[in-house]
């Protein structure tokens, strides 16, 4: 049982899934993102305080959770056990031409990660009362800090990075799910283009207008 | 032409090995790597010094034992061909080349260019073939196959086993080879029968012998003299979940 749950193949598939259920959840929370650039805080916030109470949602929560886990320590054991797999390496550096970005995954995800602890301290962490804040109107705290322009670079500079992973994980997880087609495999690669730019692009829209706006 | 070799030497698995400088003079155009290498080693014969080790047979593309590392190409920097098949007039007169063995966990360095690739052998073990008595050949056409998958099958079976696409993964993973396979038979209806158990039992194989997975990078493909395409990738992982 052992030898099918971790093989692999099956590890990877776990990843998979994992890796396109937070592919699904980011255009979520862009949406909710956009609503800061109203002048008027309530939508942002009621917004926010829904995500937190909704029991279905609740649930998600933990879903989400477990994905950007399983995600995170799938992706580093097999990039350890890849590294393993040559223990000496080449002399000469690979001149094959290959997808650029498939090569940095783990290094694009781990920058992410980065920034996903960043991000816990400055909201999740508040709403968990860990943190001294006021859960209640995350509108103002995100646009204080979006005004303070470290971080705004670290923003952007993840949104870049973010995009760089996504440009290879959307349609290889496809390809890792098996689901490969003479008709659809070409529309899923568009699809992943469209994600991998647009996405970050939403999220960066907000960061620079607020940052330069007042 | 003249060339300058740097070509690993290492005296068996255990040994350390390193580059070693040849110059090479009056390199015909026409030669092949192989028979370049063959010059190299009559020169050394000569000198009553120890000639390259590397692995070869058939010499027309087909056994796939001639891989190297050759310039940071697996098979050297030409697409779809083998080292046997690649002439030396794809190189310019005064160039360094430097050649190294496949570099694999599961590949090991037996000598020099050598590697032993008889972990590939063990996951063929594993399910790679038909359990059928063989008799005498059945006319064509006595099972009907559809077109597509008649051909699809055919150019997954093309593959020759030479390790170039592990040589050339950044994880040394075997998948391509391995889908191969695993697309060769389960296309026809003589394979279809154990399609389940052979997808289980080549990557567990596979994992044992300590290959990396795959990160669909492509690089395997990129490389690969038979040109094995990445779809059977998809394939493999595909028959691997019908398995469970
Ligand atoms: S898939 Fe291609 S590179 Fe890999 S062993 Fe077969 S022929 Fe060689
Ligand atoms: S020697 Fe047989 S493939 Fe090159």
């Amino acid at each position: 049982m052992n030898k099918i749950l971790f093989s692999s193949v099956s590890m990877k598939f776990v990843m998979a899934l994992a890796g396109i259920f937070l592919l699904l959840f980011l255009p979520v929370h862009l949406a909710i993102n956009l609503m800061l650039l109203k002048n008027d805080p309530e939508p942002f916030n009621s917004a926010a305080a829904f995500m937190s109470s909704f029991p279905v949602i609740k649930v998600i929560e933990v879903v989400l959770f477990a994905a950007l886990l399983i995600h995170l320590f799938y992706g580093i054991y097999l990039q350890i056990k890849n590294l393993l797999a040559r223990p000496v390496r080449y002399a000469v550096n690979t001149r094959t031409k290959v997808s650029f970005f498939s090569k940095f995954m783990i290094w694009t995800g781990l920058s992410i990660l980065i920034f996903l602890v960043l991000h816990f301290f400055n909201f999740y962490f508040i709403k968990l009362g860990l943190v001294p804040g006021n859960p209640e109107d995350f509108y103002s705290h995100a646009h204080a800090l979006f005004k303070i322009p470290a971080y705004n670079y670290i923003y952007l500079g993840c949104f870049i990075l973010l995009g760089l992973h996504l440009f290879h994980a959307f349609s290889s997880a496809f390809q890792t799910l098996g689901l490969n087609h003479r008709i659809w495999t070409p529309v899923v690669k568009v699809l992943a283009r469209i994600w991998a730019i647009g996405i970050p692009a939403g999220f960066a829209l907000i960061s620079l207008t607020l940052w330069v706006s007042r | 032409m003249n060339l300058t070799l740097k070509i690993w030497r290492q005296k068996n698995a255990k040994a350390k090995g390193g580059f070693v400088t040849y110059k090479m003079e009056n390199v015909s155009p026409a030669m092949s790597f192989l028979e370049m290498l063959d010059a190299l080693n009559e020169k050394l014969a000569k000198e009553n010094r120890d000639p390259v080790a590397f692995d070869h047979d058939c010499r027309e593309g087909i056994c796939g034992s001639c891989g190297m590392y050759i310039n940071g190409h697996p098979h050297g920097p030409v697409p779809a061909i083998t080292t046997c098949h690649l002439p030396m007039r794809y190189f310019s007169d005064g160039d360094t080349i430097r050649v190294e063995p496949w570099r694999a966990k599961a590949f090991p360095v037996v000598k020099d260019l050598i590697v032993d690739r008889s972990a590939f052998d063990k996951i063929q073990c594993e399910g790679g073939f038909i359990s059928l008595d063989t008799g005498s050949a059945p006319d064509a056409g006595s099972i009907p196959v559809r077109k597509r998958d008649a051909d699809t099958s055919f150019d997954a079976a093309i593959c020759i086993g030479c390790g170039a696409c592990v040589a050339a993964c950044k994880n040394a993973s075997a998948m391509l080879f391995v889908s191969a396979r695993i697309s060769q038979y389960a296309l026809l209806p003589q394979g279809r029968t154990e399609a389940r158990e052979r997808a289980g039992a080549m990557v567990a194989g596979m994992d044992e012998a300590g290959f990396g997975s795959c990160s669909n990078t492509g690089a395997c493909e990129a490389e690969c003299p038979k040109e094995i395409k990445l779809t059977n990738i998809a394939r493999l992982n595909r028959e691997y979940y019908k398995a469970y």
